[in-house]
């Protein structure tokens, strides 16, 4: 089986089979990027745009990174300060961006849902790098490539995932894909930062992070945002760390195999000691950074395919037409 | 060490009953509740001589001036004042200056408690940083650290989505909270109750529903964070039915009243004595005798002092300017005999409501006249008829309602782990 789709907006709407193949390729191509030739064409003669109406370093480097890999002609717009500043609707800009004949759009915007209505009106294939808090699907395929190759299987493995699932896409992409890959996934972090009815997303929920990681085979952190640390959400910095950091005492309820997994940029001392993200035994987060590339090379690669044998066949039924 | 009270009239609020009997306390718990027993010869023994033995007052809701005011009440001074009630527990309100708003600061109080006095103090910290209403106050730290609950005093939480972050926070560790029922708007800038004394005083008043609109604003995110709430005052009739629904339906809440809004009502406030401006303010007759028999039936809890200290300066204004508040340590028990006497309250619903519930629902051990559990007790005479002298109060803060009033019931001695605490020592 292979991934055949138009656009690549989140993980929900995905088979299993698909999320295997997209890994499948994604192997390969961590294979090529290992390699002293890193060059391969197939995005040759194509224009990818990325698109991050919010403020990105990572997420767009890696995007930027796989498209030239793959042959495309690569341009990134820094929406957060363009023209939406100056008034323009998100409809109107797809429409700007249109008129410039791009092949791929990689969006990344505040607001959930807004990458699905881009993709409604584009005639180019739409990868969705962030919607708000509601997916971010190639950070879930990278996490999930990350745990395939340290634990070899995606099923039947306990996956804790800590700290901010409220406000987080990250979260929820991964519980969807690790609950599509049957494993089993809890949810850990104080009430506050818990979205309401997460107990009802197939997941086990703990407040208590030491019986939340009793047992697991993944501890993936994530990131606390600043914004969220005073007095709102949590007390303190310290208060969380106490409770929810991510340290050696805590990782020990964990399986003694446990990997950690952090989506990045990490604040060391708040969400995990730094000891731990460095700790080569059990930290795989660099690993989770070299496999990025990978998938997003993968999913744009199953993207461009799709669009050329559109394209072909809309060719074909032009002709039949004149 | 053993010591054995005999001939005393056993006041068991857990049973509901009053008896007479014997208890022997050993190594600071009660060993044994008897009917009829004879101590052995030699035996360190108290002769009751048919007086009221009962477990020791838990007062949930005293300010001390620790830190900030230590001139007003010290906790020396407080604890001195809680053993001539017979107060055997003090727990601490965090409405200080600062604020018991850290783990440092409660830290800091709690070992200083310890060094002055021999009665029980436990600390409830503020719910957010500097009672602001702005912050989340570090709950799991001040848990860890000692704190019995969680509180921003009289200071309600206006906004409603901070509140309900505290409260959910709360609730992940299972802390309790105490709210202040009152509508913010409605109660900024009055001294008493809207009705028709107020206006033929001139006395900016609050409407009675205010407490209410409070109360149901707070049952609505109790609902819906399933937090642990304990309402610290309920004062109005009116207020009645929305604790009676709240507590029917499940959600985990309890509610207390001061022991002034039980026993005095708003023409109290006739002559202007700034000693009967408290907060809230001193309600209709109606409200009190509705809310005393809510105390009878179970439905309030917790009775307390309110114990709030304040200087003469600050009391020696306007009423509409002076500050709010009275002392009670020391005379909760002889205002609560008033209930008792006046046939509307027995001793063991009284010590239900001072002792047994407040423990409980702090999780502290007292409160009980069971085996096992500490020899903190009162020995009064409920009869004993005196005149009261503000100026005998063993708080440093004499702002006492009942000054001059002719009350009934006297504390004889009291024990805190089955060690005489009073009468003191010097007396």
């Amino acid at each position: 089986m292979t991934f055949r789709r138009a656009h690549f907006l989140g993980i929900e709407s995905l088979r299993p089979d698909e999320i295997t193949a997209l890994l499948d390729l994604a192997d390969e191509y961590v294979a090529l990027n290992r390699s002293a030739s890193k060059h391969a064409e197939a995005l040759a003669g194509m224009t990818q745009i990325n698109m991050f109406f919010e403020a990105s370093t990572r997420t767009q480097a890696s995007f930027e990174l796989a498209g030239k890999r793959l042959g495309a002609d690569v341009m990134n717009m820094s929406m957060a300060h363009s023209s939406v500043k100056k008034g323009e609707t998100l409809i109107d800009t797809a429409l700007t961006l249109n008129a410039m004949h791009p092949d791929l759009l990689v969006v990344r915007h505040p607001h959930s849902g807004a990458v699905d209505l881009l993709a409604q009106k584009v005639n180019c294939a739409v990868i969705n790098a962030g919607d708000g808090r509601h997916e971010h699907p190639t950070q879930a395929l990278l996490d999930a490539l990350t745990i395939r190759r340290a634990k070899g299987r995606l099923h039947r493995l306990v996956v804790a995932i800590c700290g901010d699932i409220a406000h987080s896409r990250v979260a929820r992409s991964n519980i969807l894909l690790l609950n599509r890959m049957e494993s089993r996934v809890r949810l850990v972090g104080p009430p506050t930062l818990m979205p309401s009815g997460a107990a009802d997303w197939g997941c086990e929920v703990y407040d208590d992070m030491r019986a939340g990681l009793e047992g697991a085979d993944v501890v993936m952190m994530l990131r606390l945002q600043r914004e969220r640390m005073d007095g709102g959400f949590i007390p303190s910095e310290r208060e969380y760390f106490d409770r929810y950091g991510l340290d050696a005492e805590k990782l020990a309820c964990a399986r003694d195999d446990a990997i950690v997994m952090h989506p990045g940029p990490m604040n060391r001392g708040v969400e995990i000691d730094g000891m731990i993200a460095d700790d080569i035994n059990r930290s795989v987060i660099q690993e989770q950074v070299e496999m990025g590339v990978a998938v997003r090379m993968a999913v744009m690669d199953s993207l461009a395919q799709t669009l050329r044998e559109t394209r072909q066949r809309e060719r074909l039924r032009g002709m039949g037409d004149g | 060490m053993t010591l054995w009270f005999v001939n005393a009239r056993l006041i068991d609020p857990e049973a509901g009953e009053e008896r007479t009997g014997v208890l022997r306390v050993e190594n600071g718990a009660i060993a044994e509740v008897l009917a009829d027993g004879t101590p052995p010869a030699g035996a360190q023994v108290i002769d009751c001589a048919g007086k009221c033995l009962a477990p020791g007052i838990v007062d949930m809701g005293v300010q001390v001036g620790e830190p900030g005011a230590r001139h007003v009440e010290s906790f020396r001074s407080a604890g001195r004042a809680a053993a001539a009630g017979g107060v055997t527990t003090i727990v601490a309100r965090p409405d200080t200056d600062p604020a018991v708003d850290t783990p440092e600061v409660l830290e800091f109080v709690t070992r200083r408690a310890a060094s002055q006095t021999p009665v029980r103090i436990r600390h409830m910290a503020a719910l957010t940083r500097g009672r602001a209403g702005r912050e989340m106050a570090e709950i799991g730290f001040l848990r860890d650290a000692g704190a019995v609950a969680f509180t921003d005093g009289a200071r309600v939480v206006e906004d409603t989505r901070i509140l309900s972050r505290c409260l959910t926070y709360a609730r992940g560790l299972g802390a309790l909270v105490v709210g202040h029922p009152q509508d913010p708007g409605l109660s900024r800038g009055t001294c008493a109750t809207n009705g028709k004394f107020a206006a033929l005083k001139g006395l900016p008043g609050v409407s009675p529903l205010a407490e209410r609109m409070g109360f149901d604003r707070d049952m609505g995110l109790v609902e819906m964070t399933g937090v642990a709430y304990h309402a610290d005052q309920i004062t109005c009739a009116r207020t009645l039915p929305a604790l009676e629904r709240a507590k029917a339906n499940g959600l985990d809440v309890t509610a207390g009243v001061s022991i002034h809004h039980l026993t005095l009502n708003e023409f109290d406030l006739a002559d202007y004595r700034t000693f009967f401006k408290l907060t809230p303010p001193l309600r209709s007759e109606d409200d009190r005798l509705a809310v005393v028999a809510a105390v009878g039936a179970g439905l309030v809890d917790v009775i307390c002092s309110m114990h709030t200290p304040a200087d003469e300066e600050s009391k020696r204004l306007p009423f509409e300017a002076a500050a709010a508040g009275a002392v009670g340590l020391e005379t909760l028990l002889p205002a609560a005999m008033r209930l008792y006497h006046a046939g509307a309250l027995n001793l063991p619903q009284l010590w239900r409501a001072l002792s047994l519930n407040p423990a409980r629902r702090l999780g502290l051990e007292g409160g009980r006249l069971a085996v096992g559990a500490p020899a903190d007790l009162v020995l009064f005479d409920p009869d004993a008829p005196f005149v009261l002298d503000r100026f005998s109060l063993q708080s440093k803060a004499k702002n006492t309602p009942f000054d001059g009033a002719r009350m009934e019931g006297r504390v004889l001695g009291t024990w805190v782990r089955g060690a005489r605490i009073f009468p003191h020592e010097e007396d």
